[in-house]
Formats: structure tokens, C-alpha cells, sequence
């Protein structure tokens, strides 16, 4: 009955946030082209021969960053820029009455959002291949649902974050400029540039103890079938979710007794 | 007279603009660490790029230096004046609030492209500076007259491009509404003006120096500043923003014919 009347919720939810994406096609069209910088930098990369270095093959790279572009694609995170706007217009006073924490009306936003976006990077694949023929393969079925399974894990890592910095709200308005900073270290040591296993020692010897590459690292080699602890990086991602949630949890509880709706 | 009017509207925006930014200090300090992170970020990156190699397209890591610190200045640019004022053209012609600016007795095109000011891109410009500095030391560039006059020259023109570019973007929102993510891609496009047009495979360079002129932004300055930049490339670059702001005026005033408030 409980478990029905949640279901409910979620598919309702999911169906009415899916559909005011689908208005925004065009804007969803965007943003997934404005996500194409991997495959600028694999330009860089395969034009100048600097991957006989860190002995990867032209054709594995380019699969990195295609499958990095996927990754990225789909753990884009923007919760902190909606729940800022909607702090501010004093829309989360109404969210709050609600019996529903507003973080799953976002979390179904971003679900929807993604799969209004499933089109569009297939499109851009597509042109990705027409390139660049002979980076060509299909993942076999395991490796496909586990790659799906890490690129989820990596957007609730992310989701986690934005939401705990969404919090900060309650206390300083503007918290997207925290999310900006926060942003620096994530595109440069997530992988979406180079590839972890290209970067100095002095830098690797620390970065697997951070969230970063397992956010695009860890599931594009995954998925494009690079050398990769599959086990290890799993384990890491959950024990960051494991981390991450309860912090938002107590950050929630201690910012809503704080809020007072603007004007007050 | 009409400049000095023209003048004295400006200070006022200027006042006004930095007097609303400094309502938010903690963010401005979060947008300074954020500056500095990602200038960090990006020479970590070329690092990268030069660990096992002494050139990358005919750059040498000292010099591609100078390509950075002028991407950093003209990023200080972007996010201190094109950034806040062409976003906002947006929600101008969203909430139909261009008919005001319209009315007004003064240019459009001057009011929304420098209404506003975001003091926090100003340390940008100034890491940059630094920069250039440093690579000025480091390449043993001989400071003369010319040199420094053909870089300002080299250097404003590239304002000029980026600029145009934005503003062109910007000025689509009159007919697609909502387009300020069409912005986004723009800036994604921008991110290659951090590396060596050289850098990149032949369709690319193509691609990069016709349809979105990023080699004119970066790359002919820095080669100025390495005394190697013929004539003829200065001269091109001059016209290519010439054109570049002649056709934005032009788009804007043609535009401006298909406004039609908002919901009418």
C-alpha cells in the first residue's frame, strides 16, 4: 500500500516533469552540443601524439572521451541553480508544506531532463562515428549495464554535492558561487579533459581518495573498455553516496528549521 | 556632447551596477578563489600536455603560456561585462521588459550591452596581466614601443570579436526566446581559445578560424607577442572585427523589426 502509493508519486512526478522538458527540446538540444569539449580535447590529444605516452591507442582514446561525453551527458547536475532561483522567489515556502521533500521534484527533473537528452547525444555519436569509423564497437551486454549503473552512481554523487551546497541557501542566498568553485576541480580532475591515467604522479598518488574520478573517469573506461578497477571504483562510488547522503540529510533537517520564507 | 552624455550615463550604470554587486561580498571573495582555481587548473592541464613532449603544434610550454594568459584576460572580459549584461537580454525580451529600454533616449545597443558590471571578473583580468608578465621574463620579450602598441591593437580587436559573438547570440533571443544556453555553447567553443590553433587537426583550424573566429582571439595576439605574427595577419584581424562589429549593429537594428513585446 505505502510502497504503491510512493510509486504513484514517482511515476507522477517523473511524467509531469518529463513532459515540461519536452517543451524545452531545443534548449535540451543545446546544452547537450555544449557539452562536446571532450571531443575538442581528444583533437588536441590524437593531432599531437600525446597519448604513445601514456600507451593508450588512438582508437581506446577516442572511445575515453566519446564515452566521457556520454558520461558527462548524463550526470549533469543543476539543483543548486533551481533551488537558489526558487529560495530566492520565495517558491520553497509552498514546496515545504507539501508531504514531499522538494529534493525529488528536482531529482525527477534531472531524470527527466536526461532522457529528453538519450536523443541528442545519440545524434552526436552518431556524427562522432561518421568522424571516426574505426572507433566503432559495442560493449558487451554486462559491461554496458554496469557502465549505466556507475554513470547513475556518478550523477547521485554529484547530485549529492549540488544538493548540500543547495543548502547552503538557508544561510547565504547566493550558494550557486560556492557550486562554481566547486565546479574547477571537478572538470579538471574528473577526467572530462585527460584521462587520470595520463596525469603526474604527484597528483595520482592522492586524487583515488576524492570523489572526482569516479564522477567520469571511472565509467567512461568502464564503458569503453580502458583498464579499470570495476570492483574498487563500484565500492568507492558507493561509500561517497554513503558519505554524502546523510550529510545532506542532517544539513536539510538543521536548514529548514533555520528558513524563514523572504520578508519575514 | 553626445559622448559626453554617452559618458555620464555610463558612470551612472558603473555606480549603480558595483553598488548592487557589493551587497554580495562572500560571493565576490568565492569568485576570486574560483578565478585562481581555474587558472591553476588550466596550466595543470597544459602540464599535462607537455609532459612527454617538447611542443605541441609548434608551441613550446613557455609560450603557450602567453595563449593562456590572454584567454584568462579576455575570459575576465566576458564575466565582467558581456556575461551579466547579455544574459540579461534574455529576460528583457522573456518578460517583455526591452519596451523600456526601447523608449529610453538613448541607444539600445549601448544600454543592454553595458548596463551592467561584474566586479569579480576584474581579478580575472589582472591574473592574466600577470601572467603576461611572467611570460614576457620568461620568453625575453624586448618591450618596445610597437610591440606594445600592436599587441593593444591585437588584443582590443579580439574584444571586439568576442563581443560581436555574444552579442550576436544574444540578439537570436528575439526570435528563439530562450536561448541563453545557446551562450553556453559559445562558451564551450571559447575553451579551445586556451590551446594553440596549431594544436588542432586541419577541419578543426578550418572550422575555428571562419565560422567562430577563435583563432583571431588567442592565438594572433600571443603570436604578436612573439614577434611572430606577419603583417598581413595583424591587417586581417583588424578587418575580421571590423566586419564582426559592423554586421552585430546591423543584426541588432534588423532584429529589433520582428520585437513584438512579450505575449502579443
Amino acid at each position: 500500500m505505502i510502497f504503491n502509493l510512493i510509486n504513484r508519486k514517482i511515476f507522477t512526478l517523473l511524467k509531469v516533469q518529463y513532459s515540461n522538458m519536452l517543451e524545452y527540446r531545443v534548449e535540451i538540444a543545446l546544452w547537450a552540443i555544449s557539452g562536446i569539449i571532450p571531443f575538442f580535447m581528444l583533437n588536441i590529444w590524437t593531432n599531437n601524439n600525446l597519448n604513445e605516452s601514456i600507451n593508450i591507442s588512438d582508437v581506446m582514446l577516442s572511445r575515453y572521451f566519446l564515452c566521457a561525453f556520454f558520461v558527462r551527458q548524463f550526470s549533469v547536475v543543476w539543483v543548486v541553480f533551481s533551488f537558489e532561483e526558487d529560495s530566492l522567489m520565495g517558491k520553497v515556502s509552498p514546496y515545504l508544506i507539501q508531504p514531499l521533500n522538494p529534493f525529488f521534484r528536482y531529482f525527477a527533473q534531472h531524470i527527466a531532463e536526461q532522457i529528453t537528452r538519450f536523443p541528442f547525444a545519440l545524434i552526436i555519436a552518431l556524427f562522432f562515428f561518421i568522424f571516426n569509423p574505426e572507433s566503432i564497437w559495442i560493449p558487451n551486454l554486462g559491461i554496458l549495464l554496469l557502465s549505466i549503473v556507475s554513470t547513475f552512481l556518478s550523477f547521485l554523487i554529484q547530485f549529492s554535492i549540488q544538493s548540500i551546497v543547495a543548502c547552503l541557501c538557508f544561510w547565504t542566498e547566493k550558494a550557486s558561487s560556492i557550486e562554481r568553485l566547486l565546479f574547477i576541480p571537478t572538470l579538471f580532475l574528473s577526467g572530462l579533459l585527460a584521462p587520470v591515467v595520463s596525469f603526474p604522479a604527484y597528483v595520482k598518488s592522492w586524487i583515488y581518495w576524492t570523489p572526482f574520478p569516479y564522477l567520469i573517469d571511472f565509467p567512461a573506461n568502464l564503458l569503453s573498455g580502458n583498464e579499470t578497477n570495476i570492483s574498487g571504483g563500484l565500492s568507492m562510488q558507493i561509500l561517497w553516496i554513503f558519505l554524502l547522503f546523510p550529510l545532506f540529510k542532517k544539513i536539510w533537517s538543521e536548514g529548514t528549521k533555520k528558513y524563514t520564507a523572504m520578508g519575514s | 556632447m553626445n559622448l559626453r552624455k554617452y559618458l555620464q550615463v555610463y558612470k551612472k550604470f558603473l555606480h549603480t551596477s558595483l553598488a548592487s554587486e557589493l551587497e554580495y561580498k562572500t560571493n565576490i571573495l568565492i569568485d576570486l578563489i574560483t578565478a585562481i582555481f581555474s587558472l591553476i587548473g588550466s596550466i595543470f592541464l597544459l602540464s599535462i600536455f607537455f609532459q612527454n613532449n617538447g611542443y605541441i603544434g609548434g608551441w613550446k610550454f613557455e609560450q603557450a603560456l602567453i595563449i593562456q594568459g590572454i584567454y584568462t584576460i579576455l575570459n575576465g572580459i566576458t564575466n565582467t561585462w558581456f556575461n551579466p549584461n547579455l544574459t540579461e537580454i534574455v529576460k528583457h525580451i522573456r518578460e517583455g521588459t526591452l519596451d523600456f529600454v526601447l523608449l529610453k533616449p538613448i541607444d539600445s545597443q549601448f544600454f543592454i550591452s553595458l548596463k551592467k558590471i561584474n566586479p569579480s571578473g576584474f581579478l580575472e583580468i589582472m591574473l592574466g596581466f600577470f601572467l603576461l608578465l611572467f611570460c614576457i621574463r620568461i620568453n625575453q620579450i624586448n618591450l618596445s614601443l610597437t610591440f606594445l602598441s600592436l599587441s593593444l591593437i591585437t588584443i582590443s580587436c579580439s574584444i571586439c570579436i568576442l563581443y560581436s559573438l555574444w552579442f550576436f547570440i544574444s540578439t537570436t533571443t528575439i526570435w528563439f526566446v530562450k536561448t541563453w544556453n545557446a551562450t553556453e555553447v559559445l562558451r564551450s567553443f571559447l575553451y579551445i581559445g586556451r590551446f594553440p590553433l596549431n594544436s588542432f587537426s586541419f577541419s578543426l583550424r578550418v572550422f575555428f578560424s571562419i565560422f567562430i573566429p577563435i583563432a583571431f582571439i588567442t592565438t594572433i595576439p600571443s603570436e604578436v607577442f612573439l614577434g611572430l605574427s606577419p603583417l598581413w595577419k595583424i591587417l586581417l584581424e583588424v578587418i575580421v572585427a571590423s566586419i564582426f562589429l559592423i554586421t552585430s549593429r546591423k543584426f541588432w537594428l534588423f532584429a529589433l523589426k520582428f520585437y513584438s513585446s512579450a505575449s502579443s
